[in-house]
C-alpha cells in the first residue's frame, strides 16, 4: 500500500479499524479528539459502533462490557481522562478481558496543560488503579510506529487477556507524518468461548462462562494474582521491544530515552557523532515489559562511563534504569515537563558536561 | 539533506493546509517529512503557526528552532519568527498585511502581497494558494505540477473551488517569477 500523510491521531484511528476493531468508546480530550472524531465517520461504515460516554468513568466501563463479550474494543484519551479509566482498568485487568487503551500525554498533574509529556510513565508502567495488576505498554517515536504498535496492541491483548496500552503523546497525536499500513489484521479471538460471556446462542459450547473480578475466597483471590503474575512473567520472556542506536562504537555515555523524547536524543547523538563524540541510546519500545537485560548489557559495555536518561518528565523512566544498571555505572537524569520538548541543543549540552 | 519551513499567520489563514500541500507533495517526491503544527487553546483570528520538516533521511526531532525558512502571513509572525530563520533562508512576507521588511540581510526576502493577488484571481480565501505558490516557485523544494495536483486532491470534495484555487496558484507562482 502507497505511502499517506496522516495525523499520529488519525492514524491509530485507522490503525484500530484495519485491525477489526470495531467497537470504540470515547469522551473527548485534547489532544487526542480527532481520534474519536476520524471514527464516527469511519466505524458506521465499518459496521461498527462508536459511543461517547458521559465521562471516562463510564467509557472504561462500556469498554469492560465489550471486552468481556469478547469484543475488539478501543478507547483513547489523555492524561485526566486515563486517570478517571483507571479504575475500570484494574477492573478489565483482574477479570482477564483483553482491551486497547491509547494514552496521547498531555502534561499534568491535575489538569495540568495540554501538550506533550511523558509524565503518565509511572501511571502506564506501575498501575495507576489500585492492585497487583500491569499493562503491556508500548511507546511509539513516530505516526509509523504508532499505527503498528496499535495493530499490535489487539493481537497482544487477546494473547494476554488483559489491557494493553499505547502510551503516546500529544505531538504524536498532532504531527503528521507518511505511514504505510501493513497488512489488515481480521482473526477473531480464537478461544473466546471459553471464557467471555458472548451469550449462549452464538457459541458450540454449552458451558457458562462468569467475567468477574471479585474473589472473596483468599485462596481464589491469590490464584487469581498468582496466574496475572505469570503472565506478567510470559510477558517479559517473549514480548520485550527496544532500539538500540549506534551502540556498536566504542561509546562513553548511554542515553535511555522513548517516545518523542528519543527523537531528539537521535538527533543530538547524530551531531555528536559528527563532532567525533560516539553517544549511544537504547530506547525502550515496551516500556513494560521492561528491556532490562538490554540496559545492563548496553550500561556496562566497557567503553560506557555514564547512563543518562532523558524524559518528558521529571524522572520516572530512570527509577527502570538504575534498577537494572544495578550501581554497576552512575545513572543521571535530565527532563523537562512543561510541554516544550528539550532541543537537541540542550541534550548536546547535557552530554557535553558529562564527558 | 534537511529543510525546514515554518508557516506563520493568524487562525483562518490556512496556514496549516498551506504547510501540509507542501509536505504532501514533498512525501510524493519521496522525501521524508512531518508536519508539526502548533496547537493549543486556538480560535479564529489566533495564532496559528506549523513546521514542515523534509529531509533524506527520516527524520529524527520534529522540533525545529531554527527554520531554513519562514512563510509569515501576518505581522506579528514576522516579527516573532524572522531573527530565528537560519541565514541564507527565505522569508516569505505578505506585503497586503505586513507594512514593513526585515532588516536582515543574510536572508532571501519574497514580498508578495497575496491577499490582493487573491482577490484578483476572484476570492482572497485563496490567499494561502497564493503563498504556498509563491513559496514553491522560488524555494524549488517541490515540482509545481506535482503540488498543483495534490491541491486538486485536496480539494477533490469540492471540485467547484478547484478552478480558482489553481488560478491562484498561477497568479502566485507568476508574480514569484517577475518580481524578484
Amino acid at each position: 500500500m502507497a505511502k499517506v500523510l496522516m495525523k499520529g491521531n488519525e492514524a491509530i484511528a485507522e490503525a484500530a479499524i484495519r485491525a477489526g476493531c470495531v467497537n470504540y468508546f470515547a469522551y473527548p480530550i485534547t489532544p487526542q479528539s480527532e481520534v474519536a472524531e476520524y471514527l464516527v465517520k469511519r466505524l458506521p461504515e465499518e459496521g461498527g459502533v462508536f459511543l461517547q460516554g458521559e465521562s471516562e468513568v463510564a467509557v472504561g466501563y462500556m469498554i469492560f462490557g465489550a471486552a468481556a463479550a469478547g469484543e475488539r474494543v478501543m478507547t483513547t484519551s489523555s492524561s485526566p481522562g486515563i486517570s478517571l479509566m483507571s479504575e475500570s482498568i484494574s477492573y478489565i485487568a483482574a477479570a482477564n478481558c483483553p482491551a486497547v487503551f491509547v494514552n496521547i500525554v498531555r502534561g499534568g498533574p491535575g489538569l495540568g496543560g495540554i501538550l506533550p509529556s511523558q509524565g503518565d510513565y509511572f501511571q502506564a508502567t506501575k498501575g495507576g488503579g489500585h492492585g497487583d495488576y500491569h499493562l503491556l505498554v508500548l511507546a511509539p517515536d513516530g505516526v509509523q510506529e504508532a499505527v503498528e504498535m496499535t495493530m499490535q496492541a489487539f493481537t497482544l491483548a487477546e494473547k494476554y487477556r488483559g489491557p494493553v496500552m499505547i502510551l503516546g503523546d500529544g505531538l504524536i497525536g498532532q504531527m503528521m507524518e507518511p505511514v504505510e499500513f501493513p497488512d489488515n489484521l481480521k482473526t477473531e479471538p480464537s478461544n473466546k468461548d471459553d471464557w467471555a460471556t458472548n451469550g449462549m446462542d452464538t457459541r458450540k459450547s454449552k458451558k457458562r462462562n462468569l467475567v468477574k473480578s471479585l474473589f472473596l475466597n483468599p485462596t481464589e483471590l491469590n490464584n487469581n494474582n498468582l496466574a496475572l503474575k505469570a503472565k506478567y512473567d510470559q510477558m517479559k520472556r517473549e514480548e520485550i521491544q527496544f532500539e538500540a542506536y549506534n551502540t556498536d562504537g566504542d561509546y562513553k555515555v548511554l542515553i535511555t530515552s522513548f517516545g518523542t523524547m528519543s527523537r531528539v536524543c537521535r538527533t543530538a547523538i547524530d551531531l555528536l557523532k559528527e563532532e567525533g563524540i560516539e553517544v549511544a541510546m537504547l530506547r525502550p519500545k515496551t516500556v513494560f515489559p521492561f528491556p532490562e537485560k538490554a540496559v545492563f548489557d548496553a550500561a556496562t559495555k566497557e567503553s560506557c562511563k555514564a547512563v543518562i536518561s532523558i524524559e518528558m518528565n521529571m524522572g520516572q523512566m530512570v527509577e527502570d534504569v538504575e534498577r537494572c544498571v544495578k550501581g554497576q555505572r552512575p545513572v543521571t537524569f535530565y527532563g523537562e515537563c512543561g510541554g516544550d520538548i528539550p532541543s537537541p541543543e540542550k541534550i548536546i549540552e547535557i552530554i557535553k558536561a558529562m564527558i | 539533506m534537511q529543510t525546514e519551513i515554518k508557516f506563520a499567520g493568524f487562525g483562518g489563514q490556512g496556514i496549516l493546509l498551506s504547510a501540509k500541500l507542501m509536505a504532501y507533495a514533498a512525501m510524493k517526491q519521496g522525501s521524508f517529512v512531518a508536519w508539526v503544527p502548533s496547537y493549543g487553546p486556538e480560535m479564529r483570528g489566533g495564532t496559528a503557526y506549523c513546521t514542515v520538516v523534509i529531509s533524506d533521511k527520516l527524520i529524527g526531532s520534529p522540533i525545529i528552532k531554527n527554520p531554513t525558512h519562514l512563510v509569515a502571513m501576518n505581522l506579528p509572525s514576522l516579527e516573532k519568527f524572522v531573527n530565528d530563520v537560519k541565514p541564507g533562508g527565505i522569508v516569505f512576507i505578505n506585503s497586503s498585511l505586513i507594512p514593513i521588511t526585515s532588516n536582515r540581510t543574510d536572508i532571501e526576502q519574497l514580498v508578495v502581497p497575496i491577499n490582493d493577488i487573491a482577490i484578483k484571481a476572484g476570492n482572497i480565501r485563496a490567499s494561502n494558494i497564493v503563498a504556498l505558490a509563491a513559496f514553491a516557485a522560488k524555494s524549488k523544494l517541490v515540482d509545481l505540477d506535482l503540488l498543483k495536483d495534490c491541491i486538486k486532491e485536496e480539494f477533490a470534495a469540492k471540485a467547484k473551488i478547484i478552478p480558482l484555487n489553481m488560478k491562484a496558484f498561477d497568479e502566485g507562482v507568476n508574480f514569484a517569477n517577475n518580481n524578484i
